[in-house]
């Protein structure tokens, strides 16, 4: 009699079910090469932090301060505009056309709560940069070790 | 005006030639090229660059352009969540117009290059007349 190694409520399509979902995340994932940023929405953003901020970055590229609007309510962060590439003189030829035009908006949720008083943007050679303040309950407190 | 709604793009990598000297990721800006009758105009994005840390060669008929970016971080910073790497921007053209290389003009702006390469005098596109004979 063969003797078949079976671990109490094993079910094989469970298993395969799971490994259907593995495959999935491989391939959204681009193999852990890239990250999922061809399935975000404009503009990708990367998101640091230090002891008493949050930072949001996105690369904008010839957009105007002026031309953002920038909303926070709770934890999650609005950025609307409108990249515009002002027209050129009716004389042209164009050779290529690769930078793009167009309106963006996007909501992201803040990996932590933020104090909606504090909160500071600016935009430097195409990069705009979100400055925003912790509160004081969700910064990290340093524990002091008492020596007896 | 435009009722396009912008998608997000991977950044193009510049592929491996020689090994630099400065660590960290090279990209392919986009550009817009286009010409009037005095001059070719290119204009690129490269977010993160500085007006003084923009690199314009022209050589023979080659120009390249390159651009450093400032630290993408502050200091003490630890990234949580990326989307986007940041680096060095490098482009080479070949251009096919004789440039008058005297007046080469070239600004920066909100992290977008814009260069005006005027032409040279004998490439300018000359009105031929046909006489009605």
């Amino acid at each position: 009699m063969p003797i078949i190694w079976r671990e109490p409520n094993y079910d094989p399509f469970q298993e395969l079910a799971q490994l259907q979902r593995r495959m999935e995340r491989l391939f959204q994932t681009g193999f852990g090469l890239e990250p999922l940023s061809w399935r975000g929405v404009y503009p990708l953003v990367n998101i640091s932090e230090d002891h008493d901020h949050v930072y949001v970055r996105a690369e904008l590229p010839g957009v105007k301060p002026e031309e953002l609007e920038i909303t926070l309510k709770d934890n999650s962060l609005s950025l609307r505009g409108e990249r515009k590439i002002p027209a050129e003189e009716k004389n042209v030829n164009f050779h290529r056309r690769e930078r793009e035009s167009g309106f963006f908006r996007r909501v992201l949720v803040l990996p932590a709560p933020v104090d909606p008083a504090k909160v500071e943007a600016a935009c430097k050679d195409g990069i705009l940069t979100l400055k925003l303040a912790k509160p004081e309950e969700v910064k990290p407190r340093r524990i002091k070790v008492k020596a007896k | 005006m435009t009722e396009k709604e912008l998608t997000p793009k991977v950044k193009e990598e510049v592929p491996a030639q020689a090994e630099r000297v400065r660590p960290g990721r090279i990209f392919v800006p986009a550009v817009d090229i286009f010409e009037t009758p005095e001059a070719l105009v290119l204009v690129a994005d490269m977010p993160g660059v500085g007006a003084d840390k923009v690199n314009l060669d022209l050589k023979d008929n080659n120009l390249t352009i390159s651009g450093e970016i400032s630290p993408p971080l502050g200091e003490g910073e630890t990234l949580v969540s990326r989307e986007y790497y940041t680096g060095d921007y490098y482009r080479e053209f070949h251009l096919g117009e004789m440039i008058d290389r005297n007046k080469i003009e070239a600004s920066m702006n909100d992290g977008v290059l814009r260069l005006t390469l005027p032409k040279a005098e004998k490439a300018k596109p000359r009105k031929i007349e046909v006489k009605v004979g």
